[in-house]
């Protein structure tokens, strides 16, 4: 087990670095540098702006003291737009606050996905089975960004519940509309998966053994089912997790939650490379440490894997 | 009493293309101890009988008539009633061993879940006793290896595991459905070999299902002769190798290649197993029989005795068919 | 995120399995996927859709230009659907025809996820083929390619992208086209591994056919049946990506509008009262995808009979 996990996180470093430097690399092939603006700077400040960022060093030189800036001191530079303020400040405002809520909402897709996934399988072909099918098949082409408005519609604008948006720390006022409207394609697409995979799984000749057995359905299923039923599913969650990310831009758009996605959109606009290639990476990594743990919790269900 | 009284036993599936018929009118009783074969082509239905039996059809699947274990009715029964025989009175050994037993699960714990269940046994326990019964079909360092997931024994060790988990709640009757189809041909005589040791050792009333009449001459006192989900021949093993006294039975028997005999070609029955799906209203076998005659076709025979302990489904006389 | 790979691989080891009998496989396929209603509606509704943003444009009173100077700054009072001003569907807040924009805008969100879905197609097959193919450390080296690929947050990438070279469709269709790719290839590849070892590719190679030529004759004609089933399942999933990114105002560029904008458009200003501004593109775009993801589900099931 150590030894995969040792060849995992092998793969999982290289990985990261191609990131940074691609990402780099693709800042510094654009077109016109984050000072090009409208009104064009005098040749004389804009050399100083460049000096003072490191631009007119090599390209090599530039990357090498980019990364060893993370490695060493995950430190991410500073931000082009605003002077005084670097990308980590700028970041750990954000990151907090996404982190929170995508977790929750992650929590939500995933536990009411499998429940309702493995609920629909036993009671196949049952009014049970055939609403968690149409939920999950409405709920898929309901994409967040229209969801968010359809809630604040329906639970700030005509009933009045629930705050229009903010985020006071975190209260669960201000969580519960951010984290239905991120989790309810998620979930949607993960009680599909759970339904279809724990359909295949309670036809395989091991669930015949095991109920041979004697073993009545509930230990049947929970015993002998569950784990390889929730194979596909996990497999599915590394890039669930990313679009969740990804997500945060439309949350923090309509709930105003101030989240790492308003960071994006705003560097975005204002160009400001530095941010968006600090978030980049951070997605990035965060990613690749979902993958890692997802890889690991695979290795542990299925144990043909470790060989 | 018989140990075990089946009584026209059907099962239908009810599938896209129309109901299909894979168990039609099955009639049999096992005593305490005794063996039977129970021989067909694939997809004369005998799997689907054995399923039955332990209620064990897939969802679209439907069982008619009655299955008496030990005086009570099994079939169809409530998982109050069948689950405590599964296991403990009724054990099943399955055809494919690799994914049959649990892949994602430690053959110990596979094993000892018998136990913990149905006797209530402490874990410990419970695996003390698996490793002996695992010794007792002769796995090598059982008590190094059950702690092993599937995947790491070879496909003979991992029947032998499938065999000893079936033991474990020391079962009146064992049903082995095709128990080595899946296995090298070497592997299997040890497989059959183990088995019948164990037969007697334990005294349990055996149902073997295999679609090789050479592997049931070796293991069975009877033998019941399955085509087209219907009962073509029902005897015991010695005259019906001797004389086997339906033309289905001929061709199987004519299909073994024997040492004995040489020269000869070996035979086989042309044609294919009939499509369930629109099963001919006559003898299921009449297109492929050569003796067949018109009225074959038109309706059924029924299962008639002819001999002390001899069934037969056949109108032709013995003569007509020697 | 729609196309499930693990089911996908199923259906390439069962598809690989049924070795391609000339014919026979593809006419069972037809006559399965012809009793599957909710597939057959899924094509009546595409046809529809598509004959409808074709040539709907002749119903049009308006074109998706012209602004209802009638209209502007009170689209809540005056702008909602109505036979009269030949709004069909309303307009929107800046008085421009919803029905004309709502066909120009299905006419570039089908045009995205078909071109999207075909470039993933055509780059994931062929990457997927000659890795399978190949074999040995080539495949060990491609996969691992794809694998680190996978770990990148192509979306922000896309974003990044589409900021610093300008928005562009053509960026558009690459961006998508090219985050795509990495599943079918994978899928690809799996099924050619089981292919390979098939008795017509090894006679071929026996008789010495180059390998470039046995991938293209002989493994990618095989693996019509998978690659039919993933393109159809990603339409609806570029549609979505493109979607997302023009909610972010980096899609298409107005005049033009894809459905995508139009709903982000219609969901920012929900709130004035226009509802229909959502409504209609929602509309087209949620029976669009329900279209293609029962088509989809459709073909798999044809190619794949088994008891779902």
């Amino acid at each position: 087990m150590l030894v995969y996990i040792a060849k995992r996180l092998a793969v999982a470093v290289p990985t990261l670095m191609l990131l940074i430097i691609i990402s780099f690399l693709l800042m510094h092939a654009a077109p016109g540098g984050p000072f090009t603006q409208e009104r064009q700077l005098p040749a004389q400040v804009l050399a100083n702006l460049e000096a003072k960022y490191g631009l007119d060093q090599p390209l090599w030189k530039q990357l090498a003291s980019y990364v060893w800036g993370i490695i060493a001191h995950f430190d991410f530079g500073p931000s082009f737009i605003y002077k005084d303020r670097t990308v980590n400040e700028i970041v750990a405002q954000g990151f907090p606050v996404t982190l929170y809520y995508g977790f929750l909402s992650f929590l939500v897709a995933v536990f009411v996905g499998v429940s309702l996934g493995i609920a629909a399988a036993i009671r196949h072909n049952t009014w049970l089975d055939y609403l968690a099918v149409g939920v999950s098949i409405g709920a898929q082409v309901l994409p967040n960004f229209v969801m968010a408005p359809i809630l604040l519609l329906t639970f700030t604008y005509w009933l009045r519940w629930l705050p229009g948006g903010g985020w006071e720390g975190g209260q669960w006022q201000y969580v519960i509309m951010p984290v239905i409207a991120l989790s309810t394609s998620f979930m949607a697409s993960i009680a599909r998966i759970t339904r279809a995979s724990m359909l295949e799984v309670l036809t395989s000749n091991h669930i015949r053994t095991a109920r041979a057995k004697g073993l009545p359905e509930r230990k049947v299923i929970m015993r002998h089912a569950l784990k390889p039923a929730l194979l596909p599913v996990l497999s599915y969650l590394g890039p669930a997790f990313v679009t969740m990310i990804t997500g945060s831009v439309v949350v923090d758009f309509f709930f105003s939650t101030g989240g790492i996605g308003k960071s994006f959109v705003d560097s975005a606009l204002n160009r400001d490379y530095a941010v968006m290639l600090g978030i980049t990476i951070l997605v990035g990594s965060l990613t690749i440490l979902f993958n890692l743990v997802v890889d690991i919790l695979y290795a542990w269900i299925d144990p043909k894997i470790r060989y | 009493m018989a140990l075990l009284d089946v009584k026209d036993l059907s099962v239908t599936f009810a599938t896209p293309e129309g109901t299909v018929n894979a168990v039609n009118g099955v009639t049999f009783a096992l005593d305490k101890g005794e063996t039977l074969g129970i021989v067909g082509e694939s997809g004369s239905g005998k799997s689907q009988l054995s399923f039955a039996i332990m209620g064990l059809l897939a969802k679209n699947g439907t069982a008619t008539g009655s299955v008496i274990f030990d005086g009570k009715e099994i079939l169809n029964a409530p998982p109050k009633v069948i689950g405590p025989i599964r296991a403990m009175k009724i054990a099943m050994i399955f055809q494919d061993p690799m994914t049959s037993l649990n892949p994602y699960m430690r053959v110990a714990d596979q094993m000892a879940e018998v136990l913990t269940h149905h006797k209530g046994m402490a874990k410990a326990e419970a695996v003390t006793e698996a490793v002996r019964m695992l010794d007792a079909v002769k796995i090598p360092d059982a008590k190094g290896r059950v702690h092993l997931y599937p995947h790491e024994f070879s496909g003979g060790m991992r029947q032998r595991v499938m065999i000893a988990m079936s033991l474990l709640g020391r079962p009146e009757l064992l049903i082995a459905d095709e128990p080595t189809t899946a296995l090298d041909v070497t592997v299997q005589a040890q497989i059959m070999k183990l088995l019948s040791e164990l037969q007697r050792d334990f005294g349990m009333a055996t149902i073997l299902i295999t679609h090789d009449l050479g592997v049931v001459a070796g293991f069975c006192e009877d033998v019941l002769v399955l085509y087209g989900g219907q009962v073509m021949e029902k005897s015991p093993v010695e005259p019906l190798f001797q004389m086997p006294a339906h033309p289905y039975s001929k061709g199987l028997l004519k299909a073994i290649p024997r040492v004995d005999q040489e020269g000869d070609e070996l035979d086989s029955i042309p044609g294919s197993p009939p499509n369930m799906t629109n099963a001919p209203k006559g003898c299921p076998f009449a297109p492929r029989c050569d003796y067949v005659r018109d009225d074959c076709r038109e309706r059924l025979n029924p299962l008639t005795q002819f001999a002390p302990d001899r069934w037969r489904a056949c109108n032709r006389t013995l003569e007509e068919i020697a | 995120m729609v196309v499930d790979t693990v089911d996908m691989k199923g259906l390439s080891d069962r598809l690989a399995a049924t070795e391609v009998k000339g014919r026979s496989l593809w006419a069972d396929a037809r006559r399965r996927f012809i009793r599957n209603k909710a597939a057959v509606a899924g094509v009546i509704v595409l046809v529809a859709i598509a004959l409808l943003s074709i040539f709907g444009d002749a119903l049009a009173v308006w074109t998706n230009e012209e602004i209802d100077f009638n209209v502007i700054g009170q689209a809540a009072q005056l702008g909602y659907p109505s036979i009269e001003n030949g709004h069909y569907f309303g307009t929107d807040d800046l008085g421009r025809d919803l029905y004309s924009r709502t066909l120009q805008g299905t006419r570039i969100s089908l045009m995205v996820g078909i071109v999207g879905s075909f470039i993933a197609v055509i780059v994931g097959t062929l990457y997927g083929a000659i890795s399978g193919y190949v074999g040995g450390r080539t495949d060990q080296i491609m996969m691992r390619i794809v694998d680190i690929l996978l770990a990148i947050p192509f979306m922000f990438v896309i974003i990044l992208l589409l900021v610093m070279f300008g928005r562009s469709i053509f960026l558009l269709f690459l961006g998508i086209g090219l985050l795509s790719w990495l599943n079918m290839a994978r899928i690809v590849r799996g099924q050619t591994l089981s292919l390979k070892h098939k008795e017509y590719v090894e006679a071929a190679q026996a008789t010495g056919v180059a390998g470039f030529v046995i991938v293209l004759r002989h493994i990618v004609p095989n693996l019509l049946g998978i690659v039919a089933v993933y393109a159809t399942l990603l339409v609806p999933e570029m549609i979505l990506t493109e979607s997302f990114i023009s909610f972010l105002g980096l899609g298409v560029q107005e005049p033009l509008t894809s459905l995508g904008a139009l709903i982000s458009e219609g969901a920012k200003t929900i709130l004035y009262g226009t509802i229909w501004q959502l409504a209609y593109p929602l509309a087209f775009f949620v029976l669009t995808l329900f279209a293609f993801f029962f088509v989809g589900d459709g073909l798999r099931d044809a190619l794949d009979p088994k008891d779902r």
